[in-house]
């Protein structure tokens, strides 16, 4: 999936500002790039790739409301706010899920985290849907 | 006992005292049912009330969409768009739930004991928040605290049927689950709290309190370097559902995304994303360069997002405080620029008295409570430190606010004193050198693994010389501990039913043989109102009776208890403090046809409305400072008097002569004496040309005036009466008139 990996890494650039030192900073950069794709499982990139998509889809949205109109401003809230607060929710998941956190989440399941996640996510759409 | 039976009856035993507890919660708030009747008690309520019951008449929807045309007269109020309308929805679902199950309830009865209902799960929540804290026992000891406490009952005894009935348990509630989600990392209890969080902002302004504080929590928990990734998930999803929920409600609209309030939960969650994003990458790459490269960048971010706020603010783009909120900072400030907050006697700064009358001896151990959280500091307790000092803050600044602490007094207190128990009821002796540490085991069941500790302690290292020795240290403590307690029990149902519980609509006096009589002028004097004028006769008065008149009248007024329009209060305040010929023409505009005022002169009934006086001419002035001068209806020498050295102005005010019209007859010629303001009155009494006397309660507390209309031969008023009265122009003198050409 070249798409994907490409759009994640302009935004990791993104996120973080070193103009500067780009010599070093490329350097860092490509080596956490190998790190996290051998690191990381095949399911948390999956959530990843979502995550990436939902990032420029609410990145669209912004654009079009910074640069055309912000006229329904509750249609453009809605939208952006499903887009951050899904993207919030999914990271919530990739959390919980992580192997890493293990020992932070004693009481979360992969599953029941899940189930937490689709419950938010549904109460989530539903007043996004309201509010459109 | 087995471990499983001592379980099973802590748990009985815990379910018994949660239910007394709410059973006492609901018990104490009964006074003022039980003493005089079930009624709405003081001025907002009324206006919840007539809302609830268009809400149970005609529908959600119509309520959803209500204009009201009586309040506000000229104006209106879209209703729906300026209320919380959580309260009202609360009990329109009690009131269907009940007829469903054939129990026809009046839903006046359901809005009367909406709080007491509400107290009890108040009591429940705070067992729950308290149980997070520390432990079950705590737990039951805050329930106990926060079910009786004064603070809190002063808010919602039986007939006041406020927003704060049911927002304190919201609160507490939201608070609950935000422990419970920061505690497991779990989305769902974030989204609980979410939903909690939007039950909330549909039912209490003071739901921005929350909006700061779990903020204020989380970016705390991020300096003090305990970050983690429940904090993210529990923050993360409580903001990004709570924050779209809580727009729903047409009153706060979008206000979460352009108000100065709402800011600070917006900038942590950028904050907690970029250090989200920051922890991810280190788990990836162990470069100490790369760390701190890494940590720079999170700062300059949130240091740009701090600015970009800033800058927003400054450019308009985001409102800045509101008059309400920043009167919190600035103290000085309502009482310079906005005098119509000032005004109001809730939003003074509270006296240590009342600290002392509210919370009793919780508010000595209140400190103490917090201090034990500062010695565990587990996540959770940060959390009660940062409430207990916003609060404290807050309750000093203003009186009503007491509300909002007496929840984290009630808690850190029972942290303190369950603390305290803990330590004194514990049979566990500790063993000095030189006894052998089998005696220690008689602490009979109370805990299997209990007696076990002690001796592995003791061989593995010298058991400590300090501690509780012999039983008559122990029973001490304990039984000041539970006299104290007794003592607070007592004085809470005193405070309870001696200041709290008195409804404002009927006031009780007591003659001087102990006999108590009821004076209900004010329902007297409403009810005329309804029933001997016609339906649409506006009706004008100071702000402060508006929804009364609305709900008991029933009768369109010109300002009410929502002090949405500066403006039109500021008018009606000119109209008392100007003069009856130019308040007449003012009034008539207006379509005024009847003006109540109220007169506490002869019951020495101080909340009249020529102590509010002042403050009328004060909000007139500050709209038409020309037309209205403060320093008019002072004497030379500075005094507020009415008396016959009071200021022509103030003797010629409207306010003024419709409060003393006819009074001097009550009594023997020079003897007419004010009660309230202690001076004697003039003995000749003002005249009314304008106005007719229309109505005089039977305490002479509430006297309503009628417009007179348009003379019929187009003279003015004054020249009319002047007329009928005989008062002929003297003879032989003809009357130049210079009238100028038409």
């Amino acid at each position: 999936m070249p798409p994907k990996s490409t759009s994640s890494s302009t935004s990791t650039s993104s996120k973080a500002p070193v103009p500067s030192k780009s010599a070093s900073s490329s350097n860092a950069l490509s080596s956490l790039w190998s790190a996290y794709s051998k690191e990381t499982p095949a399911r948390l990139k999956l959530i990843d790739a979502f995550l990436v998509f939902l990032m420029l889809s609410g990145a669209i949205q912004f654009v079009y409301c910074v640069l055309i109109s912000s006229f329904p401003f509750n249609a453009f809230l809605a939208g952006f706010g499903s887009c951050v607060g899904q993207f919030v929710l999914t990271a919530s998941l990739r959390s919980q899920v992580n192997p890493l956190n293990k020992d932070e989440f004693k009481d979360i399941s992969p599953e029941r985290a899940f189930a937490d996640f689709a419950m938010g996510s549904v109460v989530l759409h539903f007043f996004v849907f309201n509010f459109l | 006992m087995a471990p499983e039976t001592v379980k099973n009856t802590a748990s009985f035993i815990k379910i018994v005292a949660l239910s007394v507890i709410a059973g006492a919660a609901i018990a104490s708030r009964l006074f003022a049912v039980i003493n005089f009747e079930s009624i709405i008690h003081e001025f907002d309520p009324w206006f919840n009330y007539r809302a609830t019951r268009v809400l149970a008449s005609k529908g959600f929807y119509e309520f959803w969409n209500w204009f009201d045309p009586t309040a506000w007269y000229p104006l209106g109020r879209v209703v729906g768009g300026t209320i919380f309308p959580g309260l009202m929805a609360t009990s329109g679902v009690i009131f269907n739930f009940l007829r469903a199950i054939h129990l026809p309830v009046d839903i006046r009865n359901v809005c009367v004991m909406l709080a007491p209902a509400f107290s009890g799960l108040t009591a429940w929540s705070t067992y729950m928040f308290t149980r997070e804290m520390k432990d079950e026992s705590a737990g039951l000891l805050a329930a106990i605290l926060i079910g009786i406490a004064p603070g809190y009952i002063s808010r919602s005894v039986a007939g006041s049927y406020d927003n704060e009935a049911i927002a304190i348990f919201l609160l507490m509630f939201t608070f609950y689950l935000w422990i419970k989600a920061l505690k497991q990392g779990s989305a769902f209890f974030g989204t609980m709290a979410a939903i909690f969080y939007f039950y909330m902002v549909a039912a209490w302004g003071g739901y921005v309190f929350i909006t700061n504080m779990i903020p204020l929590h989380a970016l705390v928990l991020v300096l003090m370097g305990r970050y983690s990734s429940r904090l993210y998930v529990g923050y993360s999803s409580w903001y990004a559902v709570g924050t779209l929920a809580s727009m729903q409600v047409p009153f706060v609209g979008f206000q979460p995304v352009t108000t100065s309030e709402h800011m600070a939960a917006l900038g942590v969650f950028g904050l907690l994303q970029l250090v989200a994003f920051t922890e991810l990458v280190r788990s990836h790459v162990s470069s100490k360069q790369f760390q701190t490269l890494l940590r720079t960048a999170a700062v300059t971010i949130g240091l740009l997002g701090f600015v970009a706020v800033v800058v927003l603010t400054m450019k308009g783009w985001i409102a800045p405080w509101t008059g309400r909120f920043y009167s919190l900072w600035d103290t000085g400030y309502a009482k310079k620029h906005i005098p119509i907050i000032a005004s109001v006697s809730e939003h003074q700064p509270t006296a240590w008295p009342a600290f002392f009358a509210d919370l009793h001896i919780l508010i000595f151990i209140f400190p103490v409570g917090v201090l034990l959280c500062f010695q565990k500091l587990r996540d959770e307790h940060v959390f009660v430190i940062i409430y207990a000092i916003m609060a404290s803050y807050f309750a000093g600044v203003m009186v009503r606010l007491m509300l909002t602490l007496t929840p984290v007094v009630c808690v850190a207190a029972a942290i303190a004193i369950s603390t305290l128990l803990d330590t004194y009821i514990d049979p566990q002796e500790p063993e000095s050198t030189e006894v052998a540490p089998t005696t220690t085991s008689e602490a009979t069941g109370s805990s299997t693994a209990a007696p076990k500790e002690p001796k592995t302690k003791s061989k593995e290292s010298k058991a400590p010389k300090t501690g509780l020795f012999g039983l008559d240290t122990r029973l001490a403590v304990i039984f000041n501990t539970f006299f104290l307690m007794l003592i607070f029990v007592l004085h809470c149902t005193w405070t309870t039913s001696h200041a709290y519980s008195s409804p404002s609509v009927v006031l009780a006096s007591r003659a001087a043989d102990g006999s108590s009589a009821v004076i209900d002028d004010f329902r007297e004097a409403y009810y005329w109102l309804r029933q001997n004028t016609p339906k649409d006769a506006v009706v004008m008065s100071w702000w402060d009776y508006g929804y009364q008149i609305a709900g008991m009248a029933d009768r369109p007024t010109l300002v009410d208890n929502n002090t949405w329009n500066n403006t039109h209060i500021a008018t009606v305040g000119k109209a008392f403090a100007s003069s009856e010929e130019n308040a007449y023409p003012l009034l008539k505009k207006h379509d005024v046809s009847y003006v109540l005022v109220l007169l506490g002169s002869l019951i020495q009934y101080s909340g009249d409305d020529l102590n509010k006086f002042l403050w009328m001419i004060r909000i007139a002035s500050g709209v038409w400072p020309d037309e209205v001068k403060e320093t008019d209806f002072f004497t030379p020498r500075g005094e507020f008097r009415v008396d016959e050295h009071a200021t022509k102005t103030m003797s010629e005010s409207l306010m003024y002569k419709m409060s003393y019209y006819r009074f001097q007859e009550l009594f023997g010629p020079g003897q007419a004496q004010d009660r309230v303001r202690n001076q004697k009155l003039p003995t000749v009494g003002p005249t009314l040309d304008y106005f007719d006397e229309a109505f005089t309660s039977e305490n002479w507390i509430v006297r309503i005036y009628e417009v007179k209309p348009d003379d019929e031969l187009g003279r003015d008023h004054k020249t009319a009466n002047a007329y009928s009265a005989g008062k002929k122009r003297k003879k032989g003198r003809v009357a130049r008139r210079r009238f100028a050409l038409e």
